[in-house]
């Protein structure tokens, strides 16, 4: 992965790890983002991805690793108004109207959009004379996406921006952000939505359990993480291949079941067998012939979350283990 | 950088939440008005009673004023503003010495509010006693204010307004704003006299006698602000994780 390229070194996190108390929150994360990327940290809940932008806003202090912004510190790059964003809680501040709020938050910054640009951008425009405590959810995270624009920043970080935002909103938000991209930001944002992830980032870089456990283009993450999972029960006598009686050989059973059409990754536990598929369909006809004792089917849509177990359950299951 | 526009939206929004303000206002002039009119030609100390009670209000109000900071701080952190702002370039400097202005203007508009009501009651202060009044107070409540501080980052938002009810009732009582002292001497009078809120009360007298206060009230208020300055500071560091 290059860490540089022609416009100078973007974002760089280095060997990152943050633990709370036994919880191993982000281990050993490395990522480098360049400028003018716009990149999705997609994974479940629990996944790192609000503690892993926590420690690149320099809010959290990593337990160790080193975060870089184009160069500088987090706290030097948040100094120099480099950073601008969204976190996941944030109210607004009362007392004020939405147009006086993004004024002051303008005033702190270096170099600012104008105020009535940043807010027709964000949508809020025609209620830029109310009091901020008279909005709603989603009106609020518009606001916020306004204080987030006229910060006018190098990056802007994103933490699961479109939470409480209908359809609509959801729209003109990516729009905005499309725009903000094509100016040349940096642009991260945390979502479990792959549906979000895909339409809107370059590159996905999926995380679970504190580490990434894929970063690449769109598409090929998109692949790897849809689809569908069966679970089946398959008595060991019944996994053994047909010919070959009582040869508990388990490497080989699970990379028979791997080599099943339209498998993408196999797992068993025992009898219990749980194969992630890109085509269910075929996986399922082949799975009956080949192994007929196969009882207890069960076939459904992979969610993000089986995905990722499905995912990351070879490499890290002994570290859970700790953890638990 | 000063960021004036910053600050102006801190002070316009803490001054439209009238309702906080009122309460702050209001409670030290009731009491005073109420108690003073009916004490107007008693002496107290040596002092007509308006003189002393009127310092003694303002000490009470102007210590609610500036700690009642802490509300705001720790309301300001459970709603996760205070983290978006600190991923703005807004120094945290400026960021206190905001809500430090947003105090002493709370406590500015008490102290005028009582001076007037003093007036009213028949108080009267050659126009160098007022601004020594005035001086006196600006100093004394620095404590006040850091305290103010160091609580809102230490405790929660629902915890902060019973903090500061408790410990402005506290201070009154032991720096003898009610119109007695717990104790005339001993060991305790040497504790009392150690509390700035016995300063802030001894400022009318003071200035009757032609003085500010002796060395030991400076003394105090400086020993107080060099023991808080460095907590809240360590507190404030503690609570977001900045170095």
């Amino acid at each position: 992965m290059a860490t540089t390229n022609a416009a100078g070194p973007g974002i760089v996190l280095s060997r990152l790890s943050k633990s709370y108390g036994n919880v191993h929150a982000v281990r050993s994360v490395d990522l480098a983002i360049a400028p003018g990327e716009t990149v999705a940290i997609l994974g479940p809940n629990g996944a790192g991805k609000t503690t892993t932008i926590e420690m690149v806003l320099g809010l959290t202090r990593p337990d160790s690793g080193t975060v870089t912004l184009f160069g500088k510190s987090p706290a030097q790059a948040v100094a120099a108004g480099a950073v601008g964003g969204m976190l996941q809680t944030g109210a607004l501040v009362e007392y004020l109207s939405v147009r006086e709020l993004v004024t002051m938050v303008a005033s702190v910054y270096p170099r600012p959009l104008p105020v009535e640009h940043a807010m027709r951008l964000a949508g809020v425009t025609e209620f830029a004379d109310r009091r901020t405590n008279k909005l709603s959810g989603g009106q609020t995270q518009r606001v916020r996406f306004a204080i987030a624009l006229v910060s006018n920043p190098d990056l802007f970080m994103l933490d699961e921006p479109t939470a409480a935002v209908d359809v609509e909103g959801r729209r003109e938000f990516w729009a905005s952000i499309r725009a903000v991209a094509a100016e040349g930001k940096t642009v991260i944002f945390a979502t479990h939505y792959l549906e979000e992830a895909d339409a809107y980032a370059d590159r996905i870089v999926l995380m679970a359990r504190g580490r990434i456990v894929a970063d690449g283009p769109a598409t090929e993450i998109k692949a790897k993480v849809s689809g569908r999972i069966i679970r089946a029960t398959i008595p060991v006598a019944g996994l053994a291949a047909p010919a070959a009686p009582a040869a508990p050989a388990a490497p080989a059973d699970t990379a028979a079941l791997a080599a099943l059409p339209g498998v993408t990754n196999a797992e068993r536990h025992g009898e219990a067998v749980i194969l992630t598929c890109a085509d269910s369909d075929l996986t399922l006809r082949a799975l009956l012939s080949r192994f007929p004792a196969a009882r207890d089917i069960e076939v459904a849509g992979a969610g993000i979350e089986e995905a990722f177990m499905a995912l990351t359950a070879d490499h890290n299951d002994d570290e859970l283990e700790k953890v638990r | 950088m000063t960021y004036p526009v910053y600050l102006r939206y801190e002070v316009l929004r803490n001054f439209r939440n009238w309702r906080f303000l009122f309460l702050t206002l209001a409670f030290p002039l009731v009491l005073y008005l109420l108690i003073g009119s009916v004490n107007r030609h008693v002496q107290f100390e040596h002092v007509a009673f308006p003189v002393y009670f009127m310092t003694a209000m303002a000490t009470l109000g102007t210590m609610a004023a500036v700690i009642s900071g802490c509300a705001i701080i720790a309301t300001e952190r459970a709603t996760g503003w205070t983290r978006q702002m600190r991923i703005t370039p807004l120094p945290a400097r400026t960021y206190f010495r905001a809500k430090v202005v947003v105090g002493y203007l709370r406590a500015l508009l008490t102290l005028v509010l009582l001076a007037l009501a003093g007036i009213a009651l028949g108080v009267r202060l050659p126009a160098q006693g007022w601004l020594t009044v005035l001086g006196l107070f600006l100093v004394g409540l620095i404590p006040f204010a850091v305290l103010g501080i160091l609580l809102g980052h230490l405790i929660g938002a629902d915890a902060a307004a019973l903090a500061t009810g408790g410990i402005v009732t506290l201070f009154a009582l032991l720096g003898g704003v009610y119109g007695f002292q717990v104790a005339t001497s001993g060991p305790v009078l040497a504790i009392i006299k150690a509390l700035p809120s016995y300063w802030l009360v001894q400022a009318g007298k003071a200035v009757l006698g032609g003085h500010d206060w002796p060395i030991e009230g400076w003394i105090v208020i400086a020993a107080w602000t060099v023991v808080l300055v460095p907590l809240a500071v360590r507190v404030y560091r503690r609570d977001t994780g900045r170095v």
